[in-house]
Order: structure tokens, then C-alpha cells, then sequence
């Protein structure tokens, strides 16, 4: 069953480019992404795709200056701001990015217990920090005082304790040795094999790909495919669309074969296809219009060739 | 952990010790070889009207009597030696110990710096705050307007403005002094102290709101816009207690340093406006000992005002160790 729907998103901010005239920046647009309950979907692609302000979109946190259009859904009931105001932090949780996100001037103890929404706080928080090893001493801490791998627990414990159904984990691995990523990504198993939902967000490729259960790879602000992990293997013949199989193919294990070109900047997005003036396989019909979202072969595509 | 505590306030008062001692000596030298330089003849200062009737060989006796004749560095160390006894001379104009007339009108003074202190720095800090929640509204505007003209007006200015409006046009306050004139010294009541403190304090309290008003401002814009904030908004908290627990503690800490590294400004504010107001303080001390070439009490003043400057740049100091634990629990674990 899925637990939140995310259709047709678009994003766009206004900016001044002089003292009198303003410009549309559109940074995501046409997004679709569906999450089941017991599931875990990466969200995979470069820096600047996007990633993070649709995680920001759902919980209704973006910028003041942004602008919003499609509909998010949770558990089938159209999100409106007020009823994200309800949701966020007890039903849908965010694990932020960095230390950055924890207040420079209070106990760490203290701020994962203000997360929790039920329940004794200081015994939940002992029992996360316990099961996630951190030490006994380390809720007395300061976030300056905690190293790289303690402050990214400390962010995960957060989610843990608020008891929350849906889990947006924003670049939760950079910097994290081999054995606390495995770590981590163990623990987002066990939290949707509990019946909830992870949305991971990640460029980590690899470490999205030993857990996940769909990965959604996103491009320029927007979802070229949807696939399920295992379309992941050999040269990518499984993958539907081009870009996926760039993105795959580029891996170091898997050729190192890099694509002309860059992503294109929200500025200057081509009219047609997203993918289209680096597309191999690109033909005119690609530059007219945006393909749209398709159903194929167990996944999702936007493309107007594969079949 | 608590033995190094300990240490490290130690340190950090040997330090601070040391620098006020170089402080002291090389404001102390500097002060001596301006007034040294300065066009004051100390002899003509202290006769005054009466020079005419001084020849040339009893102004020599007088050089040699107070040690005028002795080279420069003799002279400093002479006085540099009673200085650390605790003399600091007596006052020519006032014909008393400097001590004595730096204490009295120090609680004069302290009195005005204090209430001007604590209103400028609570009111500035409620208007920053509440300009930087409104961000962009005609409130954020009206306080920012208020800011810049107030960060740009002198205070002698403000004095005379506060004058002209509150003493001359509707008569509240009394023109100027700290007492009113030809009463004796006890039958002076509090309230007739307060009546007459009232207008300087006021002067000086508008002109210090600025500078923390717009601090302030800028910090909490920058703390609401910060990773932390968005973070404890991902989390459900909201409105007021989201300010309360995440924005007030790291606005507050800027803000308080802030006001006690004002003493300086404060000082200064206070020279001109107790002069606007004849209010008998340090300030108005100053002024008189400038003009009228008090070369002791001039020392005296400017000593002692160092010590001030010094002792709140010290407290904003001690203030921000204890109360940030970046700096309070430093590298631990």
C-alpha cells in the first residue's frame, strides 16, 4: 500500500537578476515518486538535481520564496500545509544531512529528546543511542564535541525515537567509514521491515544499492526512472531508461565510461526531453516535448523510446 | 574534569592579569608623554589668574619643588612610584585628592551608565529580536530606519534635543545638574535625584539601542536561517517555543558580549552627554580637567577609565566562557 505519493511536483523559486526584473527558476518539475509502506526507495543523482528540496517538499519546510505545485499525499489524504505542520516530526521524520543541523548550543541528549512524541523521552533516547552505540556520556555532549560518525547516529537517533512511519534520510553515508555505513544502512532495514517507509536520498549509488528496494533516479530535478533494484546488474540492459544506464555504467566497476557533457542548469533547461542533448539515442521528436511518465515492464520511465 | 576547569580559569586570569598590567603601563607612558607635550604649562595651570604676580625665579623654585626640572623619564618614574603607593596626586581645580574625586563622581556616573546600560541593552535587544521575526515588514523597516538614524546621531545633539523638548518646552525635567541648585546637600532627596537623572539617562539609553538592536537582528536572520532551525521546524516545533529554545540562547550570546564591550561607547556617550546636562559625573571631571589643564586629574581619569573600558571587555569575556560551551568544555572526549 503506498504511504506517500508524490505527483507531479514542481519547484520554483524567484529571483531577482536585477534590481527590477525577476526570473523564474524552476528546480523541480513533473516529479513522481511513490513509496510503499515496508519499502525502501533511494532517490539517486548528481549534486544539484534536486534531492534534497523534495524531501524538503514533503515536509513542507522549503524556503518562503519558494514556489509549489502538484499534490503530495499521505496515506491516500492530500497534504495540505497545515495538516504537514501536524505530520512532520511524529509521522514523517527527516535525518538531516550534517551536524549543522543540530543546535550549536545544547546537549545532544536533550535535542533527541524533543523529538520524541510518546513515551518516556529520556528512556527511548537511552534505548536508540544504546542499540546504536553510542556511548553513555555522549547525550552530555555538545554537537562541536562529536565526531562525524557520532553526529550522524546522534541525527539518526532522532528518527528513531520520534516513532514516526515515514523516514527521509537526506545523504545520510558521506563520510562515514565502511562499517557505520553498513551500520546505518542495517538499521533503515530493520525500521521498514517494521512496517515503515525510508526514503533514502543519496548519490551513493553502491551503498543505496545493497539495501534499497527501488531506486528512483533523478535528473535535473525531475525522475527519469523508477526501477526495482535489481534491473541494477551486468552493462544495465534492464534499466529503461538512457540516463540510468549512463549513470550505471559510469560506476568504476562497471567500465568507468563518463558521458560528454553536463547536467543543465535550472536556467537553461532544454524544452523537450531533460536528457535529450546528451542523449545517445536522442532523435528529434525528443527536443518538441517533455516525454511523459510511463509504465513499463515493472517499473517506470520517461522516455519516449524503450519498450 | 574539574581539576582542569580549574586550571584553565587560572590560566585564563594570568592572562588576562598580564595583559592589563602592559595595558595600564603603556597608557600610562603614552598619556604622560602627551600631556607632557601637550601646551599646558602645569606651573601657570595651578596659579591660574595669578601668574602676574609670580617672577621667573619663584616659578623656577616651584619647577624644582615639584621635580619639573628633572628629565623626562625621572619624572614619569617619580610619578609612576606614587602612583603604585595608591597617590594619585590632588586634584588643582578642586584642590583634593584625585582618588577622592574620581570616587564620588564615579557613583555619580555609574548611576547614569547603569540605567542607561540596562534600558538600551533590553530594549534594544526586544526591537532587534522583533525586526528580525518581521523581516521584511513595516515594523522590521520602521526599527531599521530608527536604527540607522539614531547609529548616526551625536549625542551632544540628542542631549540638547532631549532639552529643548522634555526641560525648555514642556518643562518636565530640570535644564541640567544632578541636584537642584541652592539646596543643601541634605536636604536633597532620591526623588529629586531620580527627576534630575532621568533626561541624561534617557539620552544616553536611545542612543545605545541601536547598535545591539541591529546586532541582534542580523543574528537571529541569520540563526532562523539556519541548518538547526529547519531542522527543529522538520521536527514538528514551531512559533514561539521553536524562538525560545533554539533562537533566544544563540542570539543572547552575542548580544551580552556585545553590551559589555560597549563600555567604552557608553563612556564616551556619558562624557557628552553629563557635559549637555552639567550632571557633576566623570564625564563632565574630564571635560574640566581637559579645558582647564588638571594635569593630575587628568591622569587620574585617564587611568581609571581605562580600567573601566578594560573591566567590561573582561566581562564580556567571562561571560562568553560560561556561558558557550564551545569555549566553556573546549576539546573533550
Amino acid at each position: 500500500m503506498p504511504i506517500l505519493e508524490v505527483e507531479d511536483l514542481s519547484i520554483s523559486f524567484k529571483q531577482y537578476t536585477s534590481k527590477w526584473q525577476q526570473e523564474t527558476l524552476t528546480v523541480i518539475s513533473g516529479l513522481d515518486v511513490v513509496l510503499e509502506e515496508g519499502e525502501i526507495l533511494a532517490v539517486v543523482g548528481a549534486s544539484g538535481s534536486g534531492k534534497s528540496l523534495l524531501a524538503h517538499a514533503i515536509l513542507g519546510i522549503l524556503p518562503g520564496n519558494a514556489i509549489q505545485s502538484g499534490t503530495i499525499k499521505y496515506k491516500g489524504e492530500t497534504l495540505t500545509s497545515a495538516r504537514q505542520e501536524e505530520l512532520r516530526g511524529s509521522e514523517i521524520s527527516l535525518i538531516p544531512q550534517s551536524v549543522n543541523y543540530l543546535d550549536p548550543l545544547m546537549r545532544v541528549g536533550k535535542q533527541v529528546r524533543a523529538s520524541a512524541k510518546s513515551g518516556d523521552p529520556v528512556t527511548l533516547q537511552r534505548d536508540v543511542f544504546e542499540q546504536l552505540h553510542l556511548q553513555e556520556g555522549v547525550e552530555n555532549l555538545y554537537p562541536f564535541q562529536l565526531s562525524g560518525g557520532m553526529a550522524r547516529r546522534t541525527l539518526l537517533s532522532t528518527a528513531m525515537v520520534s516513532g514516526a512511519k515515514v523516514i527521509i534520510a537526506d545523504e545520510p553515508t558521506p563520510g562515514l567509514d565502511p562499517v557505520v555505513i553498513k551500520e546505518a544502512l542495517k538499521n533503515f532495514r530493520a525500521f521498514a521491515d517494521q512496517g515503515c517507509a525510508v526514503m533514502l536520498i543519496t548519490h551513493d549509488i553502491e551503498s543505496a544499492l545493497t539495501i534499497a528496494d527501488k531506486i528512483a533516479v533523478f535528473y535535473a530535478g525531475t525522475t527519469m526512472e523508477i526501477a526495482p533494484v535489481e534491473n541494477f546488474k551486468g552493462k544495465g540492459e534492464a534499466l529503461r531508461h538512457p540516463y540510468s544506464k549512463a549513470l550505471w555504467n559510469a560506476l568504476p566497476q562497471n567500465g568507468f565510461t563518463p558521458i560528454p557533457g553536463s547536467q543543465p542548469q535550472s536556467n537553461a533547461l532544454p524544452p523537450g526531453c531533460l536528457f535529450a542533448p546528451r542523449c545517445p539515442i536522442a532523435t528529434p521528436a525528443c527536443g518538441e516535448a517533455r516525454p511523459e511518465m510511463r509504465e513499463l515492464r515493472d517499473g517506470k520511465v520517461r522516455c519516449i523510446h524503450e519498450d | 574534569m574539574n581539576k582542569r576547569m580549574l586550571q584553565k580559569t587560572g590560566t585564563f586570569l594570568l592572562l588576562k592579569s598580564i595583559r592589563m598590567a602592559t595595558l595600564l603601563i603603556a597608557i600610562c607612558f603614552i598619556s604622560f608623554l602627551l600631556i607632557k607635550n601637550s601646551p599646558i604649562d602645569p606651573i601657570r595651570a595651578y596659579i591660574g589668574a595669578d601668574m602676574l604676580k609670580v617672577g621667573p625665579e619663584q616659578r623656577e623654585k616651584i619647577a624644582a619643588y615639584w621635580g619639573l626640572d628633572e628629565p623626562l623619564m625621572v619624572q614619569f618614574f617619580n610619578w609612576g612610584s606614587s602612583l603604585l603607593a595608591g597617590d594619585l596626586g590632588t586634584s588643582m581645580i578642586f584642590r583634593r585628592p584625585v582618588s577622592e574625586i574620581i570616587q564620588e563622581r564615579f557613583m555619580n556616573s555609574l548611576i547614569l551608565m547603569i540605567t542607561a546600560w540596562v534600558i538600551s541593552g533590553v530594549l534594544g535587544f526586544v526591537l532587534g529580536v522583533v525586526a528580525a521575526m518581521k523581516k521584511g515588514t513595516w515594523i522590521d523597516r520602521i526599527i531599521k530606519w530608527y536604527c540607522f538614524t539614531l547609529a548616526s546621531t551625536p549625542t551632544f545633539w540628542m542631549g540638547l534635543l532631549t532639552l529643548i523638548v522634555f526641560a525648555v518646552w514642556l518643562g518636565w525635567f530640570p535644564v541640567g545638574l544632578g541636584v537642584p541648585a541652592g539646596v543643601l546637600a541634605q536636604d536633597v532627596t532620591l526623588a529629586e535625584r531620580i527627576h534630575h537623572l532621568i533626561l541624561p539617562a534617557l539620552t544616553l539609553s536611545i542612543l545605545g539601542v541601536a547598535n545591539v538592536a541591529l546586532h541582534t537582528r542580523q543574528k537571529l536572520i541569520d540563526v532562523l536561517a539556519s541548518d538547526y532551525v529547519l531542522f527543529a521546524r522538520a521536527k514538528g516545533e514551531k512559533g514561539f517555543p521553536l524562538f525560545w529554545k533554539h533562537g533566544l540562547r544563540n542570539v543572547a550570546l552575542p548580544a551580552i558580549t556585545l553590551q559589555f564591550a560597549a563600555f567604552s561607547e557608553l563612556f564616551g556617550g556619558a562624557v557628552l552627554a553629563e557635559q549637555v546636562f552639567s550632571y557633576p559625573g566623570l564625564g563632565q571631571a574630564t571635560v574640566e580637567a581637559g579645558l582647564r589643564g588638571d594635569v593630575p586629574l587628568l591622569l587620574g581619569l585617564v587611568i581609571f577609565s581605562t580600567l573601566f573600558v578594560f573591566v567590561g571587555n573582561l566581562l564580556a569575556d567571562i561571560v562568553t566562557y560560561l556561558v558557550d560551551p564551545r569555549t566553556r568544555e573546549g576539546k573533550s572526549l
